[in-house]
């Protein structure tokens, strides 16, 4: 249980997704600019990111290695995240039409999230069994949440900062985004 | 030839059954979407300004189909885009009466005092932040035109006083300014409300006449002087009640600081 909590807490925090492995930068500069958004935006990753991740497990367990296809890895992954976002969209709008409303727009836009690809694969390269799979991206898309969560409650409040008109919006942002990572890096150590 | 053939199997049938159950899915979850919400929101003025109550005017368009909203729920757009969505729903409607915004301060440059000169943000919420604003009075316009701003069909221009103004023609109602002002000085009043108490100012008179010479003191002469008892003074604030006010005036001869003063030009 404790190697666990250890597990969780270095994929959460020490080894954080966005400021650590720079993954999913794309949504984090793209919906961090309101708090609303953001949370929208952590929900439906949190959701995709673990269906995608033991998917993808099945897929590279059941298909591609007996086969000897490890190759066509890519190719696949991208396929099956692309088919499951839509899948998941379809049932949503059927099954829980508050929650597809609340996710809106946001779960289509994770097709496109590298996030959700590079834990699949990171989980096939670190050879993980299926429990730990889904302890990794749930953890990863928590601290995915946390990074965007933390992100936008700070350019909310660029809104009335004063900051030269150069560098208004997403320079601002990137460079924010840039201290956040230097100083999780700082957290390193401790793993 | 093997290895590409396999490839070529497993790829192509990994392909045909994701489509597949992609297929299924779009079957079995089925949604039907009524083709009218998409009719009602093309002819909604689509400046998502959220005056309905709605998150944005294809949820407010949602919401007319379903019977939830009247036709007439859009405030921003009109008796023309009301008619527009009667016509596509097919239900007659009545027109509402506008609703349209006014500045309930009269404080500007010279007639409200300042306890100190702002030099921060031009944002009224920034300057509101900072020992709660310089204008003395904690109920008045900080006129840095955060409501001009933030108004999305551009009513609102600042005037040379200090206060924003509205422009009738083209105040939709939405009620925007409402609630990006830090102090709630712009209010919606009905088009045919005759008379309104401009001031916001809840503080006691002796302290209103002290630091703002047109506020409401609250001395209730306009109550007295109204033959429809249509004047209230609530928390020494005088307040008209629309449905009784006539506009016949005789509380603007009345007031003592003359705030108290006819909306009809």
């Amino acid at each position: 249980m404790g190697d666990y909590l250890l597990f969780m807490l270095s994929a959460i925090v020490i080894n954080n997704i966005l400021l650590i492995k720079f993954l999913g930068v794309c949504p984090f500069i793209g919906v961090s600019s309101s708090m609303d958004s953001a949370i929208g935006m952590s929900a439906a990753c949190i959701f995709v990111n673990v269906l995608a991740s033991s998917l993808c497990w099945m897929v590279q367990s059941f298909v591609l290695e007996p086969l000897g296809l490890e190759y066509i890895q890519t190719l696949a992954f991208i396929v099956v995240i692309a088919s499951l976002v839509q899948l998941v969209e379809i049932v949503l709008q059927k099954v829980a039409p508050p929650l597809y409303s609340a996710l809106g727009i946001y779960l289509p836009l994770i097709t496109t999230n590298c996030m959700i690809f590079g834990v699949a694969v990171l989980n096939i390269r670190e050879e993980r069994g299926f429990i730990d799979t889904v302890v990794y991206a749930v953890s990863t898309a928590v601290g995915f949440s946390m990074a965007l969560i933390l992100l936008a409650g700070i350019r909310e409040r660029f809104a009335i900062a004063r900051i030269p008109k150069v560098m208004q919006g997403f320079p601002a942002g990137l460079i924010t985004a840039g201290m956040m990572g230097l100083s999780f890096y700082g957290l390193v150590g401790l793993a | 030839m093997g290895p590409i053939l396999s490839a070529v199997v497993a790829m192509g049938g990994l392909g045909l059954v994701l489509s597949a159950a992609l297929g299924v899915a779009a079957k079995v979850f089925y949604v039907y979407v009524d083709p009218k919400i998409g009719e009602v929101a093309d002819v909604l003025p689509g400046a998502n300004c959220g005056g309905c109550g709605y998150a944005g005017c294809t949820d407010c368009a949602a919401a007319m189909v379903a019977g939830e909203a009247a036709p007439n729920a859009c405030k921003a757009g009109g008796d023309s885009v009301t008619q527009a969505v009667a016509a596509v729903l097919g239900v007659s409607a009545e027109a509402a009466e506008r609703d349209i915004a006014k500045i309930f301060c009269r404080g500007a440059h010279g007639v409200a005092e300042r306890k100190f000169i702002y030099k921060g943000i031009t944002d009224c919420r920034a300057a509101a932040l900072v020992s709660g604003g310089d204008k003395t009075c904690t109920y008045g316009c900080l006129g840095l035109g955060t409501c001009v701003a933030s108004c999305p069909f551009g009513a609102l221009q600042m005037g040379d006083d200090g206060l924003p103004i509205v422009n009738e023609k083209l105040c939709t109602g939405c009620g925007t300014c409402v609630t990006a002002c830090p102090r709630g000085i712009p209010k919606l009043v009905k088009e045919s409300q005759k008379a309104a108490t401009l001031c916001s100012s809840h503080d006691l008179g002796k302290v209103v006449k002290a630091i703002c010479s047109v506020g409401c003191i609250g001395c209730g002469k306009c109550k007295k002087a109204c033959p429809e008892k249509a004047v209230t003074v609530v928390k020494f604030l005088s307040v008209v009640d629309p449905e009784k006010c006539n506009g016949c005036g005789k509380c603007f001869e009345k007031c003592p600081t003359g705030i108290i003063q006819s909306l009809v030009a």
